[in-house]
């Protein structure tokens, strides 16, 4: 059994580095596990799913903003990248805010096929942070139920 | 860990009530630290509430300008006789929220006889200085870039505990290192903290000559040759509001000192 714990917990810990190796994460992520406690044992689930949520309302309004047949309205566009950079930098979604910066800038310049391409990749990313984070919750209620804790992982 | 008296977790219930830009404040304690937190983005309402009742304060989080305007009874001309019982003792706002943005919200606070002397905290994702300046000369506490942190709010706690605990209930007197209110003349802009290098371990530090900042302060000279605004400011204030993006030279206000986190990158 406690093999078993150990054996996971080193496959948290490493998965967890490599989410940050790998650019999904940043210190913010760190921060906002650090807010979590035995009272609040669920708060980064609970935010993490309030940004899923805005990710699909979010792309979905750009979305809507370049199918235009006529004029595109980019401040429109530019607006919603503003409200999805500001809530991946809030929860440590790296690739994401980094993404949303290049969408400003591609918004600002007007740049159609640019930002077409742009919302493509932020769908993709914020989809595949989902499913990686999915996958270390799962891990992480894995440790539990094997009758571990959930290691505090330090990514220094 | 810091934990307020009343709710230590966030139960779905009150998430829902946030999520609806919800009015409903916890009951109040005349000894606790009662903030009002606005922001249009629900996953920073969510953070910043977090992070305010890990240090133990009670908190009344809205989605709007508008609707901070109404929880503090200023909406409307008539003086509600409930103001009295109204404990405010910081309002924490985001820069950039459509229709009101926090910069128009400070304003009608500072200009209001009830709430004028709470101390208002803008919190911004930009790093702009004329921005930051026209925050502070317009009152502000404080200035925060987005993504908040504990460290941050555990400073804002900080100046004011000191604060709550010099005032009796209601009257709420200054922070020994805040401006002065002069109801003849515009407050100048209030002396900005210095966020020290490790936040959490040494106390705020106000503004002198002598900072005992260890990290290397910007001169006032810097700050003055700093471009007075980006595109990407005059984009965000032209797609979020409708006011029109001040550019007083900064040489004019006192110069201040603050340490500048690096732009997100």
């Amino acid at each position: 059994m406690d093999a078993h714990v150990a054996q996971l917990q080193m496959q948290y810990r490493n998965y967890i580095l490599s989410l940050y190796q790998q650019g999904f994460l940043d210190d913010q992520f760190t921060e906002l596990k650090s807010l979590q406690d035995d009272g609040s044992p669920d708060f980064v689930a609970e935010v993490l799913s309030l940004f899923f949520d805005d990710c699909v309302k979010l792309v979905g309004n750009m979305a809507r903003a370049l199918d235009q047949t006529g004029t595109v309205d980019f401040c429109q566009v530019g607006a919603n990248v503003h409200q999805l950079k500001g809530s991946s930098s809030s929860v440590g979604a790296k690739r994401v805010k980094g993404l949303c910066i290049n969408f400003k800038e591609l918004c600002e310049a007007k740049n159609y096929e640019g930002c077409v391409r742009c919302l493509q990749q932020v769908d993709i990313e914020y989809k595949t942070l989902k499913a990686k984070l999915q996958d270390m919750f799962n891990l992480e209620k894995q440790i539990v139920q094997a009758g571990g804790i959930v290691p505090q992982v330090d990514i220094n | 860990m810091a934990r307020d008296g009343g709710v230590s977790c966030l139960r779905s219930s009150e998430t829902m009530r946030v999520g609806i830009g919800g009015m409903e404040s916890p009951p109040l304690d005349l000894d606790e630290v009662h903030v009002l937190a606005v922001d249009d983005s629900l996953v920073d309402r969510i953070v910043i509430e977090r992070l305010l009742r890990i240090t133990s304060c009670k908190v009344t989080a809205v989605d709007s300008g508008w609707r901070a305007l109404e929880f503090l009874g200023l909406d409307n001309e008539k003086a509600s006789a409930e103001l009295d019982r109204l404990k405010v003792d910081l309002i924490i706002t985001d820069y950039c929220m459509p229709g009101m943005t926090g910069y128009e919200l400070l304003k009608k606070i500072k200009e209001s006889s009830s709430f004028r002397q709470v101390p208002v905290v803008i919190m911004s994702s930009e790093n702009v200085l004329t921005r930051i300046y026209r925050c502070l000369e317009e009152g502000a506490e404080d200035f925060l870039l987005k993504p908040v942190k504990l460290a941050d709010v555990k400073r804002l706690r900080s100046y004011l505990t000191r604060d709550v605990k010099l005032s009796n209930a209601n009257k709420r007197k200054l922070p020994e290192d805040s401006v002065p209110v002069n109801t003849s003349l515009p407050p100048p802009p209030s002396p900005f903290t210095i966020s020290p290098v490790s936040s959490d371990s040494s106390p705020p530090l106000t503004i002198s000559p002598e900072s005992s900042d260890s990290s290397p302060p910007l001169s006032p000279l810097e700050i003055s040759s700093s471009p007075l605004s980006s595109p990407i400011d005059d984009e965000d204030d032209d797609v979020l509001t409708s006011s029109p993006e001040s550019s007083s030279a900064p040489e004019e206000s006192p110069a201040r000192r603050q340490k500048m986190r690096s732009p997100l990158d």
